[in-house]
């Protein structure tokens, strides 16, 4: 049998990789090529091309193969689907990574990959693409391996040697649906090697602040990515489950992934149109907590009676509605932490508040300016010549507030 | 006023810059020019190709500034800012810059009063240019072209908003040290041959290779990434603006990849086809609803879907794997021979099938013509898990304590997966909602063994039936 061109391959294959969220490719050590091979990893990550799904194309994300002995109900690859198959081998990766880095569509590879034969081989096969661009190619851009939990921790161990980021997906966000729907997945053995990795990358840091030559393991850390909307989890469940994720494993990030409408599905999947909002607001949750201090708990505050954050709201201005006390904030007076929970004021508004009340009082003029929207802003703060009157009591405030039906992120086009 | 400042005032300056990007040309002037004590609205600054001649008086030579002048301050903040705006195209810009290094010498804290308009603009001219290097770092695209030598040579063509070109030489330098490259640019070109940088005159266009082979990879990559599930065109356009698209190989492609997103999806969700509403609520719906469902393709045989049967609220589920031509006959699961060899058995083990649930993983069944005789099939992975949707309905409103799930199929619409039958009998695996699954051999596999192999697979069977029975009196005692 004939192997079929390489672009009918990449078709199916780039195909299968476009359910992972990831493609960040910032936050590693830097290099670059004036001493040698060819790279760099200079800036924070940049994205080379914007698809028409919103999302950046930074790295050459695709799977080494997408055949799978797995039978997991919510992923295109899983055993029992019809799709068309197609599989690289790590050379043929290598040699695409080089070919597109060379002209300067990517910063670098994500791969990842349906498993064949075992989950040992599939990893040895996504460890030695990584090991062909660093060592023949001498590559010195960003590589991220998805690695396999169930794989021989050795394996997954020279993962981390080569890339700069490693992922292990946790799949679903609660152990229950783990079970129904990845039924060949176990999640003891997900968290063992999220557990592995995690102290891998903290003893290679200790080594090398005491050993300079020691090698760099996964720089740009480990991360994971959870699917959104096919089991019965709550996004309080989401958020308790992340915020875990992140103190267990002190992982880079947590993706979320609003599952996918896949051709094919499995009869045990619900079959709605992907809750891209509901993904959104994930994110601005997960936002909310690595950049303004919002605990997880605060963030479960804001859910509504089914555990769920309100779709029509951003969950801070859901956390200020419920908390209305706390409010109005005085611009002139208040601390940055108080600043930062005003709905709308963002970490650089109110850095620039901070900066110019040194010199002026601020009026709500000059928050104006400071901001992006008064009109979200102002029933949250008072200036000297602005204060709310009773409108964080108004009981419609939320329906003033609430942006009007505009569905952004449902075809917008 | 003094005397001196006062005759200053009349005179006015003309800086003529060498360069659009030259900041430390400028630097140089503005600093001898705040030395002198010469205010902003004295002096204009011209760049290549601007015009000079903004005051009617003419400009006047710079003068050297005083011995004893105080040196000029500026923030840390100003400087990194300045040094940024300089490369913008704004042709005021440096006149922006010249009056807020004037306003520093007297308020050296100028830079933190976000609210200052001058402040402002000038935040905005770094971040207007940050923003175009950017996207140059990103949106240049080499094509490759083979020289008279056989070495490859990468060249683009890049059409920068701004004065960033040399500015940004470093980057691509750095990370392409090995290759040998060139940028070109309306306002200038960048030649790096693996050694040493070389500026070149503005190009055209025309000047630059017009495709590459790997482009079609590169675009077919970009189509293929791109989930038409998505579709968030806005949050495309913000970040990769169509003003750079002309230049990108694989924007030709994004009309026709938005055009056809609508189509895409729904045959994403067309061929995942399901009738996903909701599931009748009682068991007597859910036979009927059966009848008519055609989720899968045993569905559209000639056939009649078996509903399981037996009390609502019995202990004991039973499941099969499907029914067979008996049992669509009869629209009763377990009447036919396989049925016949399983009501001995259980009678042998002490397990009451009336007080059971008796029903199979697949509601339709399976088969293919020989002749006029219906031949037995088994159904696939997929038509089990399509299935499982209606045994689970049954198994939420009977809510069996224990499920004996008999054979593979059975076991795989319990499970969701497929197990080695001789790997899980004999022991209980806990389910989600709090029963348990046994799994044992479906009774046709007894019915096609003979002999000596026959009898072994009769005791396994009716080993497991007797430890059902047993688990049943516990559950009982409970
Ligand atoms: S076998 Fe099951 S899924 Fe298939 S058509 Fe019949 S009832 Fe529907």
């Amino acid at each position: 049998m004939g192997v079929a061109p390489i672009l009918d391959r990449l078709k199916i294959l780039a195909d299968a990789a476009k359910y992972d969220a990831s493609c960040a490719s910032s936050g590693t050590a830097k290099r670059n090529s004036t001493k040698g091979g060819i790279g760099s990893t200079e800036g924070m990550g940049i994205c080379h091309a914007y698809a028409p799904d919103g999302r950046c194309i930074s790295l050459l994300k695709i799977l080494l193969t997408n055949h799978c002995i797995f039978d997991c109900h919510y992923c295109i690859n899983r055993k029992s689907s019809n799709v068309q198959r197609a599989r690289f081998t790590p050379q043929e990766v290598a040699d695409l990574t080089i070919s597109f880095y060379r002209r300067n569509y990517i910063e670098g590879l994500f791969l990842s990959s349906g498993i064949i034969k075992s989950s040992d081989h599939t990893m040895e096969m996504i460890v030695e693409a990584a090991r062909i661009l660093r060592e023949e190619y001498d590559f010195r851009g960003y590589i991220h391996l998805k690695t396999i939990p169930e794989a021989d921790p050795e394996i997954i161990h020279r993962a981390g040697f080569y890339a700069d980021r490693v992922s292990i997906n946790v799949e679903l966000p609660t152990d229950a649906g783990l079970t129904r729907l990845a039924p060949d997945k176990n999640a003891r053995q997900i968290e063992g090697a999220l557990g592995k990795t995690s102290s891998d990358i903290i003893e290679a840091k200790d080594a090398k602040k005491r050993f300079k030559h020691a090698p760099r393991f996964a720089p740009a850390g480990q991360s994971t990515q959870m699917i959104i909307g096919a089991d019965a989890a709550s996004d309080a469940d989401i958020v308790g489950r992340a915020s875990r994720l992140y103190d267990s494993f002190g992982l880079r990030r947590v993706y979320y992934s609003a599952f996918s409408p896949i051709p094919d599905a499995s009869a045990v999947l619900p079959l709605k149109r992907p809750p891209l909002i509901r993904e959104h607001r994930l994110y601005q949750s997960d936002w909310l907590m690595r950049f303004y201090d919002y605990r997880p708990q605060e963030i479960m505050q804001a859910t509504e009676a089914d555990g769920n954050l309100p779709l029509d709201i951003d969950p801070k201005l859901a956390w200020a509605l419920k908390f209305r006390e706390r409010f109005p904030v005085d611009v002139n007076r208040a601390s940055r932490e108080d600043l930062r929970r005003v709905p709308g004021l963002g970490v650089k508004a109110v850095h620039r508040i901070l900066a110019s009340r040194r010199h002026r009082t601020l009026r709500l003029d000059d928050v104006a300016r400071l901001t992006v929207s008064l009109t979200k802003v102002r029933p949250f703060i008072c200036t000297v010549d602005w204060r709310p009157t009773m409108l964080t009591d108004r009981a419609d405030l939320r329906k003033l507030l609430a942006p009007k039906q505009e569905q952004l992120e449902l075809f917008a086009a | 006023m003094t005397a001196l400042q006062h005759v200053k005032s009349h005179a006015h300056y003309t800086v003529q810059l060498p360069r659009s990007d030259d900041f430390a040309f400028w630097r140089e002037s503005a600093r001898a020019l705040i030395q002198c004590d010469i205010p902003p609205d004295k002096v204009a600054w011209v760049e290549p190709g601007g015009s000079g001649d903004l005051f009617a008086s003419g400009g006047m030579r710079l003068p050297e500034p005083p011995a004893d002048a105080p040196p000029v301050r500026a923030s840390k903040r100003y400087l990194s800012l300045a040094a940024n705006a300089a490369l913008h195209r704004d042709p005021a810009r440096f006149a922006l810059l010249y009056r807020l290094l004037w306003r520093l010498q007297a308020n050296p804290r100028l830079m933190e009063d976000k609210a200052d308009p001058d402040v402002r603009r000038v935040e905005e001219l770094d971040k207007n240019v940050r923003r175009d290097s950017h996207k140059m770092h990103a949106f240049v695209r080499f094509r490759q072209v083979e020289e008279a030598d056989g070495a490859e040579h990468y060249v683009a063509w890049f059409e920068p908003e701004h004065h960033i070109l040399r500015a940004n030489a470093g980057f691509f330098q750095r990370r392409f040290a090995s290759m040998r490259w060139s940028i070109l640019t309306p306002q200038g070109t960048l030649h790096w041959d693996r050694e040493t940088m070389r500026e070149g005159p503005p190009a055209q266009k025309a000047d630059a290779p017009q495709g590459d082979p790997v482009e079609d990879l590169w675009r077919t990559y970009y189509a293929s990434i791109f989930n038409p599930a998505r579709l968030k065109v806005g949050a495309m356009l913000s970040e990769m603006p169509r003003k750079y698209w002309k230049n990108l190989p694989e924007a030709e492609l994004i009309p026709e990849l938005i055009a056809g997103a609508q189509k895409r999806e729904s045959e994403m969700v067309a061929a995942g086809e399901r009738d996903d509403g909701v599931r009748p609520e009682s068991l007597a719906a859910i036979g009927e609803a059966i009848q008519a469902c055609r989720k899968c393709p045993i569905g559209c045989l000639e056939n009649r879907a078996v509903m399981g049967e037996g009390p609502s609220d019995a202990t004991l589920m039973i499941v099969g794997e499907q029914p067979g031509d008996h049992e669509d006959q009869e629209r009763r699961p377990f009447v036919g021979p396989a049925g016949q060899l399983l009501d001995v058995h259980l009678e042998r083990a002490g397990i009451d099938r009336d007080a059971a649930y008796v029903t199979n993983a697949v509601k339709h069944f399976k088969f293919t013509m020989r002749g006029k005789r219906r031949l037995h099939q088994s159904p696939t992975a997929k038509e089990i898990d399509t299935c499982r949707w209606w045994i689970e309905g049954e198994r939420e409103l009977v809510r069996p304590k224990l499920v004996l799930a008999m054979g593979a199929s059975a076991a795989r619409g319990m499970l969701g997966k497929t197990v080695s039958i001789s790997k899980v009998r004999g022991e209980p695996i806990p389910l989600d909602d709090g029963s348990e699954l046994w799994v044992t051999a479906h009774p046709s596999y007894l019915l096609r063994l003979d002999g000596e192999a026959r009898e072994k697979q009769a005791a396994l069977f009716d080993a497991d039936l007797a430890a059902v029975r047993e688990r049943l009196a516990e559950l009982a005692g409970q």
